[in-house]
């Protein structure tokens, strides 16, 4: 984190943190637009200013490195955090290079080490979600995607440290739950997190790839929604306009959230953490039982706070 | 060879085809039908006596979860658990038609409450706990209640000690209902520890087709993986993936023996030993001091006490066989005994 910074700045900081954000589903098209944003702070924008040092590992001592994924250790408040995260590339070289955010079998089991390793030197666990899904390839399907997925969603649940996971742009499909099974989910005010991308679901539920702002209206993947559903703990305001007119705030707010979800958590018995955090995931999905009434039911109808 | 057996099974019908073939419309049913791999002809009655396997040609036709329990279980039967779970709408979803209409449709059609149906039956004399895929219910896609009755079927064989067969058919995770359907990948697979606790086996069978979500979730979590002939096995289909990559994808594309070669699958069981296999297994991995009042402990330990007797007796004997294995001329391996 950035020591930094003049009190007016602060000051603008802790207003955005103290303040809710809108219902954002007047204009559901226009979050998934700024979720997606050329200039939105990625990954390596975030760890780099929150953490005073970071020391990046490569590859998953099985076939390769993926570019998609970046994962390592970093100096967060004067303490270890494992920080992972799928990466987007910001001109055409990078993109290719980061093959647009999409990871393969290799990305995710990066990610595993890193997590095993964080587990048994009891760091706490971040991750940053920003993916359009996992790599879709004839490749990656040869060397277990689906398998990599189910096998990260595991690790993630039985990790004893305390977990964070914040969808810091675009969350679609298991690409980003691979990444999203964590004790605090967070979810960054113009970011959105869903099965699958509105492009996608167009194409498959309208067989017309041009129905996607229709799609995005159906889905309705906005932070507010998913706080509402139960799926996220807490909506992390963006600086004014998103997070793309200020990376320096977007990482001061988003910073600050982190601390304070890793601070809670590690009052927390780690056998309490895990049972909450199965429990937390356990109870998502709401039921009909005809013979019992309503099934669970879950979610909020409170806006979220700030 | 299979292809004389085939000739000689269907040519009388094959010529009749043959001459009809572009003005005939393509019949595709599971019952009373035609192959749609090598075009012979079945009723109802033989396609249900040879497990919705075609005859001639090896072709695995799609079970629905009922019959699929049948086939699996004893003749005395299955008892399902939880049939009364039913969708919600949370989303309040509608793309070419409201979801509400597509789960009553679904229903309608297929006489089934949700895309999986639970519950305890015998393989093979091996007690178990069952869940079961039907693709017929909207694609086997998984939503809230596929992710619960999963989870609760999870829970229940741990609790009982009973090793768990899952069924997978399904195209993934249900688009219907959003994120919420996301969240069922984790809910399935953190369900599926309980069984780790509880130190009772997951077999898996993958069906036709095993892709999204559910492969990339509990599907691909099995302790013994085993996959029907020709079902495809997929994170994604071929046709996303063509239409990301521009990739030429082979014709065997994430096929069952092709994902036996990766390495994604235990082996490729055909239907009509499906059940001797799964029996089989399961009866191997059973551990009798499971069974019964008041047992359990880890497995180490119990093996510790059970073979303290034989162990002692192996290292008497262990000078004799070393003899014997050295000495030219005598046969190796002989039981000291």
């Amino acid at each position: 984190m950035s020591e930094g910074g003049g009190g007016r700045f602060v000051r603008k900081v802790a207003e955005k943190v103290r303040r809710a954000p809108e219902a954002v589903d007047d204009d559901l098209w226009e979050s998934v637009q700024l979720a997606r944003h050329a200039e939105r702070p990625y990954t390596l924008d975030y760890i780099t200013r929150m953490c005073s040092d970071f020391e990046e590992v490569h590859g998953d001592r099985l076939y390769g490195d993926d570019h998609a994924m970046v994962a390592g250790f970093g100096r967060f408040h004067d303490r270890p955090v494992a920080f992972i995260g799928q990466q987007k590339g910001r001109d055409t070289n990078e993109r290719t290079f980061r093959n647009f955010g999409m990871a393969g079998p290799e990305g995710y089991r990066k990610a595993m080490r890193v997590m095993e390793i964080a587990n048994r030197l009891g760091i706490p666990v971040v991750t940053l979600i920003d993916t359009p899904g996992a790599f879709p390839g004839a490749s990656a399907e040869e060397r277990g995607q689906g398998g990599a997925i189910s096998r990260s969603i595991q690790m993630m649940w039985r990790l004893d440290v305390p977990t964070v996971a914040v969808i810091i742009g675009e969350g679609s499909s298991g690409g980003a739950l691979g990444l999203g099974v964590a004790d605090r989910v967070l979810m960054l005010e113009n970011s959105t997190y869903s099965v699958i991308s509105p492009e996608g679901a167009s194409a498959i539920l309208w067989r017309d790839a041009s129905k996607a702002r229709q799609a995005a209206q159906a889905f309705k993947p906005t932070a507010a929604n998913c706080y509402r559903w139960g799926v996220v703990d807490a909506v992390v305001p963006e600086p004014d306009g998103g997070a793309h007119t200020d990376h320096e705030q977007a990482a001061e707010i988003l910073d600050q959230y982190i601390y304070r979800a890793l601070t809670d958590l590690g009052a927390m018995p780690p056998v309490e953490r895990r049972r909450a955090r199965r429990e937390r995931f356990r109870k998502l999905g709401p039921l009909r039982d005809p013979e019992g009434g309503m099934g669970m039911a879950t979610g909020r109808e409170t806006p979220p706070p700030g | 060879m299979s292809r004389v057996g085939r000739n000689i099974h269907v040519s009388v019908d094959r010529l009749r085809q043959l001459a009809h073939r572009d003005a005939r419309p393509r019949k595709i049913s599971a019952d009373a039908g035609t192959c749609p791999k090598c075009d012979s002809h079945y009723s109802a009655d033989e396609m249900h006596r040879n497990l919705r396997v075609c005859p001639a040609c090896g072709h695995h036709f799609a079970v629905t979860a009922r019959e699929r329990l049948e086939q699996l279980g004893e003749p005395g039967g299955y008892m399902e658990l939880w049939p009364e779970l039913r969708a919600a709408d949370p989303l309040q979803f509608t793309d070419l038609k409201p979801y509400t209409e597509r789960i009553a449709d679904a229903e309608k059609s297929t006489g089934l409450g949700e895309a999986i149906v639970c519950a305890e039956l015998e393989v093979r004399h091996v007690p178990a706990v069952a869940a079961i895929m039907d693709f017929s219910y909207m694609g086997g896609s998984m939503g809230a209640v596929v992710g619960e009755k999963l989870a609760r079927a999870c829970d229940h064989a741990a609790q009982k000690g009973l090793p768990l067969i899952v069924v997978a058919a399904s195209g993934g995770a249900r688009m219907q209902e959003g994120t919420l359907a996301l969240m069922q990948m984790a809910k399935t697979v953190i369900a599926l520890d309980a069984l780790a606790e509880a130190r009772v086996p997951v077999v898996v069978v993958l069906a036709h087709p095993t892709t999204g979500g559910v492969w990339a979730s509990f599907a691909s979590l099995g302790d013994i993986t085993y996959a029907e002939p020709g079902a495809l096995i997929a994170f994604s289909g071929p046709r996303v993936i063509e239409e990301t990559t521009r990739e030429v994808l082979p014709s065997d594309f994430g096929r069952a023996e092709r994902q036996l070669e990766n390495g994604q699958v235990d082996a490729v069981v055909d239907r009509r030993e499906l059940a001797e296999r799964i029996g089989r297994v399961l009866h191997i991995l059973r551990r009798p001091e499971l069974e019964g009042p008041g047992a359990a402990g880890s497995p180490a330990l119990q093996w510790a006490q059970d073979g303290a007797q034989r162990a002692a007796g192996a290292v008497q004997s262990l000078p004799r066989k070393v003899m014997d294995r050295i000495r030219p001329g005598s046969p190796d391996g002989e039981d000291p005994e």
